[in-house]
C-alpha cells in the first residue's frame, strides 16, 4: 500500500507525465481508501482550473490592451531599428 | 514593411493579452510583444505557410520562455533545492510521520459564481507571489502555458525528474498556502 507521501507524489506526477500501468493501479487503489489524497488531488483540479480560466479570461478581455504609449513605443523602435 | 508594420495594429493586442495572462506582469507583457514583433521583422522567416497571428504567437511563445530562463538564472541557487532529489523539506510541512498528511486536505467546492472565482484567483496570484520564483515560473510555464515538459527542461536546464520534484513541491505550496488564505 503506498503511502499518502508517494501517493500526493504520483498524483501531483500524472499531471506531468504518464503514470505507468502499475502506479496507477497502486494509486487508484491507495485512492478508494483514502480520503485526504483524494481532497487532495481535487484541491489540484481546482487550481489548475482555476488557472485555465484566469488566462482564458485575460486572453478573451478585448478591454485588455496595449497603451497608446507601449504602442508608440513599440512602432518607434521598430522604424530605428530598419533605419 | 506595410505588412509588417501592420502586425502591431492587427495583433499587438492579441499578443499583448496572450503575454499578460503567462507573464502577469505588464510591462514584461510590453517588452516581450516589442522583442517578438523585432524578431518577427528582423528574421524576414515569414512563409505565409500559416496565419500571421499563429506565427507570432509561435515566437511570442519562445520569448516568454527566454525571460522566464533569465529570471530562474538569476535566482540564487540556495532558493531554489533542485539539488535535493528527494524534497527532505516536504516531510515536516506536510507528513509528520513521514508517511501520512500532517493535517487533512479540505475538501474545496469548486468556485462557481464570478466573485468566487475572481476571489479564489486572487489569493492564488498572491500565494504564486510567494513561491521561489523558479517554482513560480515553472509552475507558469507547465500549468498556464502547457508546454510539455521536455521543452521547459531544455529552457530551464534541468532533469525532467527535477522538473517533477519542483512542480510537487510548488502545487504542495499552493495548496497549502490556500487552505490558509482562501475561505472555501
Amino acid at each position: 500500500m503506498l503511502s499518502c507521501k508517494e501517493a500526493s507524489r504520483l498524483i501531483s506526477q500524472s499531471l506531468d507525465r504518464q503514470l505507468t500501468l502499475g502506479e496507477r493501479l497502486s494509486l487508484r487503489f491507495h485512492l478508494v481508501f483514502c480520503d485526504m489524497c483524494t481532497a487532495f488531488k481535487r484541491q489540484l483540479g481546482v487550481i489548475g482550473s482555476a488557472v485555465k480560466r484566469y488566462r482564458l479570461a485575460i486572453e478573451n478581455n478585448q478591454d485588455i490592451q496595449l497603451s497608446k504609449e507601449a504602442k508608440a513605443r513599440i512602432s518607434n523602435t521598430i522604424q530605428s531599428s530598419q533605419s | 514593411m506595410s505588412e509588417q508594420h501592420a502586425w502591431l495594429t492587427e495583433h499587438g493586442d492579441y499578443l499583448y493579452r496572450f503575454a499578460l495572462a503567462r507573464l502577469r506582469d505588464p510591462h514584461q507583457a510590453e517588452d516581450v510583444v516589442q522583442e517578438t514583433l523585432l524578431a518577427a521583422i528582423q528574421n524576414q522567416s515569414f512563409e505565409g505557410k500559416s496565419a500571421p497571428r499563429t506565427w507570432l504567437t509561435g515566437i511570442l511563445k519562445h520569448k516568454i520562455i527566454d525571460l522566464m530562463r533569465k529570471q530562474v538564472r538569476e535566482q540564487p541557487m540556495e532558493d531554489i533545492g533542485e539539488d535535493l532529489p528527494d524534497e527532505p523539506g516536504m516531510d515536516e510541512f506536510f507528513f509528520g510521520d513521514k508517511r501520512h498528511w500532517d493535517e487533512a486536505p479540505q475538501r474545496w467546492d469548486v468556485p462557481e459564481s464570478d466573485l468566487e472565482q475572481k476571489q479564489f484567483f486572487i489569493t492564488l496570484q498572491a500565494c504564486m507571489d510567494r513561491l521561489p520564483k523558479k517554482l513560480a515560473s515553472l509552475f507558469m510555464l507547465r500549468e498556464v502555458q502547457e508546454e510539455d515538459n521536455e521543452e521547459i527542461c531544455k529552457a530551464l536546464g534541468i532533469t525532467a525528474t527535477n522538473a517533477w520534484v519542483m512542480l510537487y513541491r510548488a502545487r504542495m505550496s499552493l495548496r497549502k498556502c490556500m487552505e490558509l488564505n482562501w475561505l472555501s
